[in-house]
């Protein structure tokens, strides 16, 4: 029998606690050493991913487009993410004479830092279990309580390394591309933000990894949330300046945008920033509507893979939805983009936000929401 | 008095300057389609102003065409718009045909029908791809010049090249085409509107496109012709004017096809005449198949035309013959006259005056493209950045023919 209090069901939520310290290892030693080779191979871990989607990215859409990609460096290309490093390491980097020096310096570095922090949070695994080698390598490096503040926290900070960019570099279509790229992702910041408040509301907590373990519980938040959902995908290709959003760097308008007068590792860190953060957008997407490390269903062949596996194929799922979206539309109009974002996806994240939260309150009245 | 006189007005310039930030887009720029420079005027990312300084391709192709003799002129007339050489060819040699008072066989003409409407196609599947990838849709591109790429094969079958054809001469053709051409057209044709359907499927109704397209850089029928513009950028503006109807020229009187004519003069009406065009092309070439009957391809005239090889190698007159050609080309008679066809970017006219020597006096080129640059500060000021890289790609510019 159907009954609308089933869609909201969390059975688990009071069997949940609260987060608990990560580790029940208690020597500060042991445990800052756990830290770090954890965060050494996880980081490591998000590098290569990172690296082998710009592959990944020109295959899918080379093949999309009637063409074959990379396939000269090794076995079908598979070497050319290595090429491309060496080449951007090997290259000068330029600091044009109109640019404020320190601030253009800094750009990068202030834009790929909280890309790559924002995976201190993700959970590969139940983030309370043991995790792998007993212990040394942990499924997540912190298990926050305001995991997804922080998440949030540092993807605003993320437009500042691209306004400074923008600002610093002393050209006009770099000034443009910071403008367009403040008004975007201010605006759909507020979206991305609202469209998760929903799963808030619905999981009654903030920290990624109970948000996962009431979806194993109950189901998959997209159902309940599916609106929520929407929005937070079209927000987060927004918020990463991918097509159809790419216009801080619409490369038939402003050349390159915000990053056109930076040269070698200095502009591989903003193109690593951008893979980066197009990586966490999608891990959060797993994260809050797919069910993160759960596998679909708790039965014998979907739980012999083990959660890092089921968290990144379903982030690749939406890496491939990135590439589909990317060779298939084209791009927005800066007031047309704007007025996306404020006349139909902030009316839905707020219409979403207002039922999700009555149903709980009328839920919870009734007796519906345990 | 020392002091400059400040008023009002010059107060609201010197702020409203002030604001302003004026940017050079071009020459070197991934959209401007070549070497074209914009000078814009912004305020945020409204144009304000917008001033194209088309020149930095001038090969002064009117000047050395003065130095040529007329066949040497074809291959300069390729460089001209080189998405569509052959057009061009055809459109030079017309008015020298004029002057000389010739007609060219039958098989010479349905061929260069057949070639030119070819042409047209590959040049809108250029303007189709390229205009998409600077609304940043770019597999278009890629999609497009897999049929582009078709035709550049007949094109290479026909006449060895790929892009700049020279294939026209003075009289005729260079050649005639090889065994298997009209069966190799042929399959084209007939696979032509499967792929179009692909490429509007891909892109006419995709609401960010209609969005980008509706309403941006109208310009109105009267406008349209004030401009002087022609070819779809006119049509699109819902003038019905095409030199293929109104004054037919090589049997195009024979054959049956539609001209697409826009209502409105947007982007958008641009875009589905130039792709309604395509398909109305294909037809052309279809229907221009069955008038094609073996024949010679070049005048019987052995002032105009080098004799055959065979001869030249045989009889001393032919051989002779050969050697002035060669030397001295032909001479036209005294005259003046004007040729023009109606070319993928618009008419494309040469202007000719004869003093009856072997070069012309004087060449005029009448280049659509330049005429139809002159719309772009007309359509985009007071709109966005965004939309001047619309409306260049939808006025299908082409920079070897602006500046010449």
């Amino acid at each position: 029998m159907f009954s609308p209090a089933r869609l909201f069901e969390t059975g688990a939520a009071p069997t949940v606690a609260p987060a608990q310290a990560v580790n029940p290892q208690t020597d500060p030693f042991i445990w800052f050493l756990q830290t770090f080779i954890t965060l050494f191979v996880i980081m490591n871990v998000v590098l290569v991913i990172m690296a082998y989607q710009t592959w990944a990215e020109r295959k899918v859409i080379a093949r999309m487009q009637l063409r074959y990609g990379p396939n000269q460096t090794g076995t079908a290309g598979l070497l050319q993410p290595i090429a491309d490093a060496v080449k951007m390491l090997g290259k000068e980097f330029v600091i044009p004479r109109d640019a404020d020096r320190p601030v253009f310096v800094l750009a990068p570095i202030l834009s790929f830092i909280p890309a790559v922090a924002a995976f201190a949070i993700i959970p590969w695994g139940d983030a309370r279990s043991e995790g792998l080698l007993g212990g040394w390598i942990r499924p997540a490096i912190a298990n926050l309580n305001v995991g997804l503040l922080f998440i949030l926290a540092l993807s605003s900070v993320g437009v500042y390394g691209v306004i400074m960019a923008g600002y610093s570099s002393g050209n006009k279509y770099s000034m443009l591309g910071s403008l367009r790229s403040t008004g975007q992702v201010v605006s759909y910041e507020l979206t991305l933000g609202l469209s998760l408040i929903g799963v808030l509301i619905q999981a009654g907590t903030l920290n990624l990894n109970d948000i996962v373990r009431q979806q194993q519980a109950s189901v998959w938040f997209i159902f309940p949330q599916f609106f929520g959902f929407v929005v937070f995908l079209i927000s987060g290709i927004a918020e990463t300046n991918r097509n159809p959003f790419d216009l801080p760097e619409a490369e038939s308008e402003l050349v390159a945008g915000f990053h056109l007068e930076y040269s070698g590792m200095s502009f591989g860190l903003f193109y690593l920033a951008e893979y980066i953060s197009m990586n966490a957008i999608s891990a959060l997407a797993a994260i809050m509507f797919f069910g993160g490390w759960a596998p679909p269903f708790d039965i014998a062949p979907f739980n012999w893979l083990p959660g890092p596996i089921w968290l990144f194929l379903k982030f690749a799922f939406f890496l491939f939805l990135y590439y589909w979206i990317r060779s298939t539309l084209p791009r927005f109009r800066y007031d047309q983009l704007m007025g996306l974002v404020w006349k139909v996806l902030f009316p839905i994240a707020i219409a979403n936000l207002v039922i999700t939260a009555i149903v709980k309150l009328v839920g919870i009245q009734i007796g519906w929401w345990v | 008095m020392s002091q400059t006189p400040t008023n009002e007005h010059t107060e609201t310039f010197r702020q409203s300057s002030e604001r302003r930030m004026r940017l050079n887009m071009g020459p070197q720029h991934p959209s401007t389609h070549g070497v074209l420079q914009i000078v814009l005027d912004l305020e945020g990312e409204v144009v304000m102003r917008c001033d194209p300084v088309p020149g930095y391709l001038h090969r002064g192709t009117e000047k050395l065409a003065e130095e040529r003799y007329y066949n040497q002129i074809v291959p300069l007339t390729d460089r001209l718009d080189y998405v569509s050489a052959f057009n061009n060819n055809v459109a030079f040699v017309l008015p020298v045909e004029k002057l000389l008072g010739i007609e060219i066989p039958e098989r010479a003409m349905w061929i260069r029908v057949i070639l030119m409407e070819l042409q047209r196609i590959a040049s809108h599947l250029i303007w189709y791809g390229t205009s998409l990838m600077d609304l940043g849709a770019i597999t278009a591109f890629l999609y497009a010049m897999r049929e582009r790429e078709k035709i550049l094969d007949i094109f290479e079958m026909a006449c060895g090249a790929r892009l700049t054809y020279s294939y026209c001469r003075v009289g005729g053709l260079m050649s005639d085409v090889p065994a298997g051409f009209e069966e190799k057209v042929e399959e084209f044709v007939k696979a032509f509107p499967t792929a179009w359907k692909e490429y509007t499927t891909l892109v006419s109704k995709n609401p960010i496109f209609m969005d980008r397209t509706k309403g941006v850089g109208v310009i109105t029928a009267e406008d349209a012709i004030d401009m002087g513009l022609t070819g779809p950028s006119l049509r699109g503006s819902g003038v019905d004017w095409d030199l293929r109807k109104k004054e037919p020229y090589y049997g195009y009187d024979k054959i049956d096809f539609a001209v697409p004519v826009g209502t409105k003069g947007d982007c958008y009406d641009r875009y589905l005449c130039r792709m309604e065009e395509m398909m109305q092309s294909n037809r052309i070439v279809e229907q221009a198949l069955k008038f094609l009957k073996p024949g010679p391809v070049k005048v019987d005239d052995p002032k105009i035309v080098l004799p055959p090889k065979e001869l030249a190698m045989s009889q001393a007159e032919a051989m002779q013959r050969h050697f002035y050609q060669v030397i001295h080309g032909f001479n036209v008679p005294v005259g003046e006259t004007y040729g023009k066809i109606e070319g993928s970017k618009g008419e494309i006219g040469f202007y000719i005056i004869s003093d009856g020597s072997s070069h012309p006096y004087r060449m005029k080129i009448r280049a659509p493209s330049f005429v139809n640059l002159q719309s772009l500060p007309l359509m985009t000021e007071g709109r966005m950045v965004a939309d001047v890289i619309t409306c260049i790609g939808t006025i299908d510019i082409v920079l070897g023919e602006v500046d010449r």
